[in-house]
């Protein structure tokens, strides 16, 4: 996807987000380059005539750029104990901290962190964690599942039941489990910093099976095909053509799945950092907010909670609508 | 249909086999099983003799015999944590998950099946786009999230319902029930309804699906030109013939439902198998883990095994030696 989410309503007319072609100095009309094929292309078509997909991408790009820019944006640094200030804390949204006398746009947790500031670092976390588990589950599911389809025979069957028995458990248990004894092997003193290493390869492991079990069977359909031979027989290596042949073919469903594994694995790092067992109190990820803003809930402290659940909420859903979008206009037959 | 069941038997074999032996090796190799049972001031003679009389010395394949055949005798092994034989910590907790997973999967089924039907219906009417609307974010949210929320409207803003724990439970024949008292009956709506609320959104969705599919078929516009009433048209020939998907669905989701129990017992302090489990993983507790990977392995495979034979009796197609009776 070259077309980024654009800032204007009106999109349809305005060809302003082609910050490539104008960073190039070319006209789309005279030379078409990059970008002007991929605008006219039909996934931009259908991105130009679907709101939902316009406002989420739209959403979701606010989101990153606050996540990547929190340093910058946060006006506070929450987790730095040398610029709390105690007798800040619980105060209301919009309400001036009782120590600092500093106006708090969605109020203060118990230690007197802004709340602004800790969703924007933990959002930050959440999203790092998110797509880099992501990712590994794709490397692993991509390259195991185009061995299986190239290779065939007892590698293939191998590989296959492996899926078929993962995918028998839940994945959030198996991101439990792969947790629960990587901590096991880990020495305790290092647990807390490994966490979110530990994180990334527990979701990563849990997830890897739907992209194995797609690309194989697209290999497999490549495989035997006649630019798949032709490689073969000018003697290119196997993993050559598995990777610059076969690959490329079989992207696209690849594209489609992680991006709805990207809302998946938001969520289940969530999850788990609600359960107690993700991201430290002391480094919070979204989930984390979430474990801490509920001990607060019955106290009447509610903006403590809510503040990072809606952040949370709209995370998701304007990834999972994207993948939505992209699944049906990228292959029908996923539906 | 014999051979088909058996079939499937052999790989539900083939995975328990696995899990078993993935258990055994968390069991066995991860943490030192000697540390949490010697003594502090214990001498190295003390850990020559425990380690013999473990049988930890002897060939793996022995020692992992001897793990399945302790297992298939209901021994776990003792906790790191308390010292408190696994098998008692599990049974005392089970009740809890099952009671809370049923009447889960219970409600998941009858308003998924019911909003389902009703939404293919009145495909165009507002409610029917509301619910469908609505079901979207249902499917967004994480089940944590539902739970928070519903402790926030519920419990705190109204007080109508508590938000955490079991209630009274009394005894009904040996099983401790939650089920026959008014407060054990108020504490299971909340956590009954986020468990289930996702699984009822995914029912739903697939029998609205199914049924579109249905009611474009020829033999429901000749059962309409019979002049046939629209229940019967509708419940009687349509959602029959959806069934089979959903019936799949819904078991395989009981196997899920198991899993987010995890998630909703942690929010509502439900004092069941996944609260113990989510609480070995925080202490390291490998004994526990392990014996809820068994546990919940035999679970998933029976769950599969009884949906493929239900498969099987509900779709003549797969039934071949049994004449087929009038639908």
């Amino acid at each position: 996807m070259s077309v980024g989410p654009d800032t204007d309503a009106d999109i349809g007319t305005r060809i302003d987000a082609n910050a490539a072609a104008t960073a190039a100095g070319t006209h789309p009309d005279a030379r078409p380059g990059a970008f002007a094929r991929a605008w006219q292309s039909d996934v931009a078509w259908s991105f130009r005539h679907s709101p939902v997909a316009m406002l989420a991408a739209l959403a979701f790009a606010v989101l990153v750029i606050a996540a990547i820019g929190a340093p910058w944006i946060a006006p506070h640094t929450p987790f730095d104990p040398g610029s709390l200030n105690l007798m800040d804390g619980f105060t209301p949204p919009m309400g001036e901290g009782m120590g600092s006398g500093e106006r708090y746009w969605l109020g203060t947790d118990d230690q007197g962190r802004d709340v602004f500031s800790t969703i924007l670092y933990g959002m930050r976390l959440s999203l790092l964690i998110g797509l880099a588990a992501v990712a590994f589950a794709a490397v692993l599911g991509v390259t195991l599942g185009l061995i299986a389809g190239y290779v065939g025979g007892w590698v293939d069957a191998l590989i296959m039941r492996v899926a078929d028995i993962q995918l028998t458990f839940p994945s959030i248990l198996v991101a439990l489990l792969i947790f629960g004894v990587a901590r096991g092997l880990l020495p305790p003193e290092s647990r807390e910093q490994m966490a979110i290493w530990v994180l990334i390869l527990s979701i990563g492991l849990s997830e890897w099976v739907q992209f194995a079990r797609t690309v194989r069977g697209s290999a497999m359909v490549e495989v035997k095909k006649d630019y798949v031979q032709a490689a073969r027989l000018i003697g290119r290596k196997p993993s050559a053509i598995l990777f610059r042949h076969i690959l490329p073919n079989v992207m696209g469903p690849v594209l489609v799945i992680a991006t709805i594994y990207l809302a998946l694995a938001i969520i289940a790092e969530a999850t788990l950092s609600f359960l107690g067992v993700g991201a430290p109190p002391t480094r919070p990820s979204l989930g984390t907010l979430i474990r801490i803003g509920q001990d607060y809930l019955f106290s009447g402290e509610w903006w403590i909670l809510l503040f990072p659940s809606i952040t949370l909420l709209a995370l998701a859903l304007s990834v999972n609508l994207l993948g939505d979008w992209l699944r049906d206009v990228l292959n029908p037959k996923l539906r | 249909m014999f051979a088909y069941i058996v079939r499937r038997a052999l790989q539900g074999a083939l995975v328990l086999f696995v899990v078993a032996f993935i258990a055994f090796t968390m069991f066995r190799f991860i943490g030192d099983p000697l540390e949490s049972m010697l003594p502090r001031e214990a001498t190295e003679l003390d850990r020559i003799e425990l380690r013999e009389r473990l049988g930890l010395n002897d060939p793996i394949p022995v020692q992992f015999l001897r793990f399945v055949g302790n297992a298939i005798e209901g021994d776990f092994g003792t906790s790191y944590r308390n010292g408190v034989p696994v098998a008692e910590m599990i049974a005392e907790r089970l009740p809890a998950t099952l009671e809370l997973a049923v009447v889960s999967a219970i409600f998941a089924a009858v308003f998924g099946i019911g909003l389902g039907v009703y939404t293919a219906i009145h495909r165009d009417g507002w409610l029917a786009n509301a619910i469908m609307s609505a079901s979207l974010i249902g499917v967004s949210l994480p089940t944590f999230l539902i739970g928070v929320l519903l402790i926030w409207l519920f419990a705190v803003e109204l007080g109508w319902l508590p938000s955490f724990g079991r209630g009274e439970t009394a005894e009904l024949f040996g099983w401790r029930s939650s089920l026959v008292t008014v407060s054990g009956l108020k504490s299971m709506i909340l956590p009954a309804l986020t468990l289930g609320l996702y699984q009822m959104t995914l029912v739903m969705r697939l029998v609205r699906a199914e049924m579109l599919e249905v009611l474009r078929t020829d033999y429901i516009r000749f059962a309409r030109a019979r002049g046939l009433s629209e229940r019967a048209v509708n419940f009687g020939h349509a959602l029959k013939n959806t069934l089979v998907p959903v019936i799949t669905i819904i078991g395989l989701q009981l196997g899920q439902i198991t899993a987010f129990a995890i998630v909703t017992e942690t929010v509502f302090q439900w004092p069941g198998v996944g609260l113990l489990f989510i609480n070995a993983v925080q202490f390291v507790d490998i004994p526990i883990m392990a014996t809820y990977l068994l546990l919940v392995g035999v679970l998933f495979v029976a769950i599969n095994l009884v949906v493929d034979v239900l498969y099987a009796v509900v779709d003549p197609r797969l039934r071949v030696e049994r004449p087929v009776g009038r639908a």
